[in-house]
């Protein structure tokens, strides 16, 4: 991250590079280069040395195959959330040391400050919070509904890689130039070629274009599958609600991001080809960037909350050992969310000038989207009403949620109204906000969701008490972190401080780097965690040989923990919005079909990663003014995807025998919880109060 | 080569006329508005209708001629799509309008 030397003419071969880009003297990125570079040559050798290249290629990299790709995307999730704490440590850790009248304090100079501001945020949303519930989604959605894969599998790989080369770029951009110093939504005209002159800027376009359209992508399976592949008899008002969840954010997914893509490609246009749609001259409107990145951004929120909903109602269905409390009125606010959620957007910037009515409307419109969140708050404490709760780790990250998100919603209302914005905007407030309902609405969702499934994706149970250390570390840590900035953003502290000229704001500064320090604690509880797990996955304690470690509800659980690679050996009919307590209770579960059929399967695909990871020179030729890199790029795009076309050999069948094989050992080892199921069938579970007809 | 083969959704796909009708149609109404405005003709608020008015009838071209929508029972789920994206493209497009025209006002924007 150093200041870069402009090249204003860009070389035929190198375009903008040059070896002063690369920050070989700065102290503070230098050592985490090197230790980057040897880490990665280390990992390489390891691999080399096991001989996992071959292993790695065939049943990972070019797999179609649902689970897999989710595991790698929460894989990439929880690496990009390490580097985006790190930005957080560094802020916190600069703002807490940063306490004079003037610049120089602290440890971090102005632009680079700014670029571990702009690097957090945007990393944070989109290459931690997105992929992390991509990933969960892709393992367990197409489970939930009985499929035997996503609609469009390649797609779903394709996705992947757009994604990975998003990650790719941003990572570069430590490491050769520099990030955008302008804030995660690189506002015009700060964002201009007028403002913002170096490659930084262009960095974020190329990571966001990149990895926004995989997110696109994304959104087109995920509703075609649920649409198209439900088990038989599941019609839309029997399915999960976490299946509902991932459905409206994905339809709020496929209408926003084209917003994004289109801004996006606008600013490109003024940056590369000296037009003019956001500049202060020549008829463009700098604002109008601001009301689009935001007609993208706030429904881009709820894309990311409402699948944590749907994981918070799933754990606590299960952990309550009840059906969920009001089904119908959670997917009625789920789909009020999704349409209201396009009304609000304007309260990002109450301050800009639009006047009384117009920030009314919206003031109110946001006031009235808290309803249906308000709504669903009731029906998860409703769920545990009266129900023999079980407290296990993912329950506590559903209690942290219901506590912290209240407090954030609340905060919320309060700068709904356009009045108390004016004296809050731009304060330490806002982020303190965000933050609470990011941190506790979506990502201890997340977080409980990825505890309640990490068995099912793996076979394997994460450590209990390990967990709820975790999460009691993460609960107070919030507090403590962000308390003092609500406090200080009340006192008139703006956002995005270099250096801190009132000593009053030192104390809260230092509570809060304490708050921090309890949140890596609590990451690196969850770290140790899944490797420890994954470390004695097969002892007992550990290991799930039923393939239902929590007496589940719902389909996901029907089959072995990891699921076969077919995910079900017969798909059974659908009577009922909870399949599985239903078969419980009626006897059947686990009971042996009558007959297999043959199952259908989609060939992994070389195309997946080769078409997506050739994106990589594309946006980094952008990036650099490297010409000749991005027509190469895009020739050898096309020439794969050409030769994709006409390959014919992409699916084939797995027959009877070897599903016959497979599913009976999986039946023999379940055989006890079957002769169970069925006798206790009358009893099983009517003990509760049921809002269910 | 008019053919009745049906994807996984139901829906059929369009015969050569279909597609070529929905071509020249769409070519049509680009050239119209390239043409009033690379040539200036006609008056700033009559360029900006056509532009507009060109603009829907292209997307309803679309649907119709390439994405084969026509309301019938089998396609609910195009229906209510189709209804959805009409709604939030005139939440945000009249939203940005009414916001513009006021924060114009506000910030004395082309006065």
């Amino acid at each position: 991250m150093v200041q870069t030397d402009l090249i204003k003419d860009p070389h035929v071969l190198t375009g903008k590079l040059h070896w002063g880009v690369i920050p070989f003297h700065d102290p503070v990125v230098a050592p985490v280069m090197f230790a980057a570079i040897f880490g990665g040559l280390l990992l390489v050798a390891f691999v080399t040395y096991k001989k996992m290249w071959g292993y790695l290629w065939n049943e990972w990299f070019t797999s179609v195959d649902h689970k897999k790709i989710g595991i790698m995307y929460c894989i990439a999730a929880l690496v990009m959330l390490v580097r985006g704490f790190s930005d957080a440590i560094l802020m916190r850790t600069h703002q807490a040391l940063s306490l004079s009248d003037e610049f120089g304090e602290g440890f971090l100079p102005p632009e680079h400050y700014d670029q571990i501001f702009t690097a957090h945020g945007v990393i944070m949303i989109f290459f931690v919070a997105t992929p992390l519930m991509v990933g969960i989604m892709n393992v367990v959605m197409p489970l939930q509904i009985g499929a035997r894969d996503v609609a469009f599998p390649f797609l779903n790989s394709l996705s992947f890689y757009l994604f990975l080369v998003g990650v790719l770029l941003i990572n570069l951009s430590l490491f050769v130039g520099e990030f955008a110093a302008t804030g995660w939504l690189a506002y015009t005209p700060l964002s201009g070629i007028e403002f913002s002159p170096g490659v930084g800027v262009d960095y974020w376009i190329w990571a966001l274009q990149i990895s926004g359209i995989g997110t696109t992508l994304t959104a087109v399976n995920f509703v075609a599958t649920i649409l198209k592949m439900r088990a038989p008899g599941m019609t839309m008002w029997k399915m999960p609600v976490f299946t509902w969840t991932t459905f409206c954010a994905n339809i709020i997914a496929l209408v926003i991001f084209p917003i994004l893509t289109v801004a996006i490609a606008q600013l490109t246009l003024d940056r590369y080809f000296d037009f003019n749609f956001f500049t202060n001259d020549d008829g463009g409107n700098q604002m109008m960037w601001v009301n689009l990145v935001w007609a993208w951004g706030h429904p881009e929120v709820y894309f990311l909350v409402l699948p944590a909903f749907g994981m918070i109602s799933e754990v606590t269905a299960t952990f309550s050992r009840k059906r969920l409390f009001g089904y119908v009125s959670l997917v009625w606010a789920t789909i009020a969310i999704t349409i209201l959620s396009f009304l609000v957007w304007l309260h990002h910037f109450f301050t800009m000038g639009s006047g009384a009515s117009v920030n009314a409307f919206f003031g109110i419109m946001t006031m009235i989207i808290g309803i249906p969140t308000g709504v669903k708050l009731y029906n998860w404490i409703f769920t545990m009403y009266k129900g023999r709760v079980e407290l296990s780790a993912s329950m506590w990250w559903v209690i942290a949620m219901l506590v912290t998100f209240t407090v954030g919603g609340m905060t919320g209302v309060m700068l709904s109204i356009p009045a108390n914005d004016f004296v809050l905007h731009n304060s330490m407030f806002v982020p303190a906000h965000f933050h609470n309902v990011l941190i506790g609405g979506a990502v201890y969702g997340f977080f409980a969701g990825f505890t309640y499934w990490f068995p099912k994706a793996t076979g394997a149970k994460l450590n209990e008490t390990l967990g709820k250390w975790s999460v009691a570390l993460w609960f107070f840590g919030y507090f403590f972190a962000w308390v003092p900035l609500y406090y200080t953003g009340f006192d008139g502290m703006t956002r995005r401080l270099q250096y801190i000229d009132n000593p009053e704001w030192q104390l809260p500064m230092y509570v809060a780097l304490i708050g921090v320090a309890m949140l890596a604690a609590g990451i690196a509880a969850q770290i140790a965690n899944i490797v420890i797990t994954i470390y004695k996955r097969n002892e007992p304690g550990y290991k799930d040989v039923t393939g239902d470690p929590w007496d589940g509800h719902t389909l996901e659980w029907y089959t072995t923990s990891p699921p076969q690679f077919y995910n079900f050996g017969d798909v059974p009919y659908i009577n009922d919005r909870d399949p599985l307590l239903d078969m419980k209770q009626k006897g059947t579960a686990y009971k042996r079909p009558e007959k297999y059929e043959r199952i259908h399967m989609p060939k992994n695909s070389w195309a997946g990663p080769v078409i997506g990871l050739l994106t990589l020179p594309l946006g980094f030729g952008f990036v650099w003014h490297i010409w000749w890199m991005v027509y190469v790029s895009v020739a050898a795009i096309f020439a794969a995807w050409v030769k994709l076309n006409f390959e014919r050999d992409k699916d084939y069948y797995v027959e009877v025998p070897e599903v016959e094989e497979i599913e009976g050992q999986f039946l023999k080892s379940n055989e006890g919880r079957h002769y169970y199921f069925e006798q206790h069938a009358k009893h099983y579970k009517k003990w509760k109060p049921s809002d269910q007809k | 080569m008019s053919s009745s083969e049906t994807g996984p959704g139901g829906q059929a796909h369009g015969s050569v006329k279909e597609y070529v009708t929905g071509l020249i149609l769409s070519i049509v109404l680009t050239v119209i508005p390239f043409y009033l405005v690379m040539t200036g003709t006609g008056s700033d608020a009559f360029v900006v209708i056509t532009i507009v008015v060109a603009a829907i009838a292209q997307i309803m071209v679309q649907m119709v001629f390439f994405l084969h929508m026509n309301g019938s029972s089998e396609q609910t789920w195009l229906t209510a799509s189709a209804i959805y994206s009409v709604f939030i493209v005139l939440f945000v497009v009249v939203g940005s309008l009414w916001i513009f025209e006021h924060l114009n006002h506000n910030m004395l924007m082309g006065h």
